[in-house]
């Protein structure tokens, strides 16, 4: 069995603001993380694992700080990593993105099963994952809540669907997005922390390492969409405010509700 | 190739460190007197924008543009499970209206699934000029790839210029998978959508945990893609002699193919939908103990709100996990949300802010829930409920008693 798992660095924060008058991005303190929503993907990779044996690569996009969380990953009990880091891959969407991982998969060879958390919490899109499977022309579940069943040959699993919920049978390869809470995440442990030798091998691999290196593919340029501006988000018009002790202000309330006619 | 280039001559060490101050992402290097941008660029061009003059220039590509007047009108993507349709679609209905009527599109709708012909009739009330229906068992129950084929099916024969998703689990599946299969622009959870002349869908979302808003296109890509969540747009009224038409499709048998099985559906148990209340009183940080909540639900009771919170209200066990409100929980659009002791951080204000009205009693002048709320109080949430509760309660014994004098009379 083997699997991938996609991980990514995000903001530690996302303490961000536009400064009004310049419209300069105004960031507070430049610490990174891993995405917390795939520390789930990591634990259902590992799960998987011990159930049916063979190995976890963890696989992400980014500059090569990213390999920060990949590392993180090795402590957990990944088995190997790989970044894609290229300053052509650069000002990427969803779709270039998406495009660069499933290049960056076919390279690394075949897996039965690529595991993506639910969204990031930077672009909070949950796009990423189905975009992939299509560039890789396998079938995708989004929203696995439960394993039902592991084996040999695929997956029974359940997808939440908000009002009901889809069970599934998906033979390999096939590529999953997990809720959050279908497993507790481990921490990475320190005895893996002893074990994994000092500088556990990252492979990093850029464009001309892609069997398209056609870099219209990636990055910017294989971008259709184009961000055309990004201002700070307008802030009601219309307000009232009132200060006071909490006689005034229940008052106050007060009016507003029976304005409202709730009592 | 596009992107941005550097002039080596403009580049000492003030021009890198000028460009490393205003970078949000540190993708500027600068070694051995050699400028670099590198792989964390993320091409905001901000550095373009406010950086030192002539150092960087935008290198554009000459792209072969397509012919947008190939393509005709705005489809909304009928969300549904069983032939149940998700309100989130007659939201979007309403929105598609308004944005063909910038540029004389028509309005299409697309159903596929089994049995639901006469559903796709009552969409025709809404406005929808042409409702196009695949009604086959295999579409019986959503499953990607035949979902997906025949979603590439319509794009094929029909040719639309736009599509619009409701962002719940199947559309946050079924969107990203063809728009890349047409390798086009999908923007996510978009919260204001404009029509340009030229039909290009100016799509605005959140950015940064919604601290910053981005405005996005798809120039030179069609269709173009967007997923919307539910209650952020307003269903149209509803039409007494709707004149627009249901088109049944066809699509080959073996498209409907799959790898996947479906096993079987299961209902789940319907619990407190908090997207649904119209009142709802929501409690943060500034809620001290478990005890406290008590006037919280006397309060809430009063007024029939459903009482919800933030993650502190989770972690701490008080809450379901379905009450939470926030990226990470529930979207909400109450007709009114009170907020008590509550900041306002980024990733609740993301879930709350479409609310129609909103008031925020917190100690803390300076928290920023007093920048969405309509009604700001300024104030210690245990003086004002206590008072609050008195006075409804005097307010209810003096309604007694008038009732009771009447009755007497």
């Amino acid at each position: 069995m083997k699997i991938l798992v996609c991980i990514k660095q995000v903001p530690g924060t996302s303490n961000v603001g536009v400064d009004p008058i310049t419209g300069v991005l105004i960031r507070d303190g430049i610490e990174s993380k891993l995405n917390p929503y795939d520390l789930y993907g990591l634990e259902t990779a590992f799960r998987l694992k011990e159930e049916l044996g063979g190995s976890v690569t963890t696989l992400s996009m980014g500059s090569l700080q990213s390999k920060e969380v990949l590392l993180e990953s090795f402590y957990m009990g990944a088995d190997a990593a790989c970044l894609l880091s290229d300053r052509k891959f650069g000002g990427a969407d969803v779709v270039a993105t998406s495009y660069t991982l499933a290049q960056g998969a076919k390279k690394l060879g075949d897996f039965d099963l690529i595991i993506c958390g639910k969204q990031t919490t930077d672009g909070d899109t949950a796009q990423v994952g189905p975009e992939m499977a299509e560039f890789l022309g396998i079938p995708h579940v989004t929203n696995v809540s439960k394993i039902l069943i592991a084996d040999e040959r695929g997956l029974t699993l359940q997808m939440n669907m908000e009002e009901s919920l889809e069970i599934q049978r998906v033979p390999y390869p096939c590529l999953i997005t997990v809720d959050k809470d279908i497993y507790t995440p481990r921490l990475p442990s320190y005895k893996r922390k002893l074990a994994v030798s000092e500088n556990p091998e990252i492979t990093v691999l850029t464009l001309n390492d892609m069997y398209d290196t056609n870099e219209k593919n990636y990055g910017l340029n294989g971008s259709p969409t184009q961000v055309e501006r990004i201002f700070p988000p307008e802030s009601n018009v219309e307000k009232t405010s009132f200060e006071g002790n909490g006689k005034t202000l229940a008052t106050a309330l007060y009016g507003i509700l029976s304005e409202q006619k709730f009592f | 190739m596009a992107g941005i280039k550097i002039i080596k001559e403009k580049v000492d060490q003030e021009t890198y460190e000028a460009l490393a101050a205003i970078c949000p992402f540190d993708a500027f290097s600068y070694e051995n007197n050699r400028l670099d941008v590198t792989a964390a660029c993320k091409m905001c061009r901000m550095c373009l924008k406010k950086g030192p003059e002539g150092v960087l220039v935008f290198e554009e590509d000459e792209k072969v543009a397509i012919d947008k007047n190939l393509y005709q009108g705005i489809t909304v993507y009928v969300d549904h499970i069983d032939g149940k349709i998700h309100p989130v679609t007659m939201e979007l209905i309403g929105k598609a209206k308004e944005l063909a009527a910038v540029i004389n599109h028509p309005v299409y709708a697309l159903f596929m699934g089994d049995k639901i012909s006469e559903q796709a009739e009552e969409l025709l009330y809404y406005g929808v000029d042409k409702v196009f229906v695949y009604d086959h068992p295999a579409l019986k129950h959503f499953v990607i790839e035949p979902y997906s084929n025949v979603f590439e099916d319509f794009i094929e024969k029909i040719k639309p210029s736009s599509i619009l998703v409701g962002a719940t689990n199947v559309g946050r599946s079924l969107a990203p998978r063809v728009a890349a299969r047409y390798r086009t622009g999908l923007t996510a959870d978009c919260t204001i959508l404009e029509m340009k002349d030229n039909t290009d869908l100016v799509q605005i979302r959140p950015a940064f945990g919604g601290n910053i808003m981005a405005q996005i296109v798809t120039q030179n890509s069609r269709p173009q893609f967007c997923t919307v969540r539910y209650k952020v747009f307003s269903a149209p009224e509803l039409l007494e002699r709707p004149a627009g038409k249901v088109e049944k499709m066809d699509i080959e048998i073996d498209r409907l193919a799959s790898a996947i099985e479906v096993l079987e559906v299961i209902k789940k148990e319907k619990g407190i939908d908090l997207s649904e209340a119209e009142t709802i009183v929501a409690v943060g940080r500034g809620v001290k103990s478990e005890k406290d909540l008590d006037m919280i639900h006397q309060f809430a009771e009063k007024i029939g709100a459903t009482v919800a919170c933030t993650r502190p209200g989770i972690e701490a066990g008080w809450f379901d996990a379905k009450l939470q409100i926030g990226l990470s929980g529930r979207t909400v659009k109450p007709k009114l949300l009170i907020a008590l002791g509550i900041s306002g951080a980024v990733q609740f204000a993301a879930g709350m802010q479409n609310s129609e009205y909103i008031i925020a009693v917190n100690n803390d002048p300076k928290a920023p829930i007093f920048n969405i709320a309509h009604c700001g109080m300024v104030g210690d949430l245990y003086e004002v409920i206590p008072e609050l509760l008195n006075m409804i309660e005097e307010n209810e014994m003096q309604n007694d008693t008038e009732t009771q004098e009447r009755m007497v009379i």
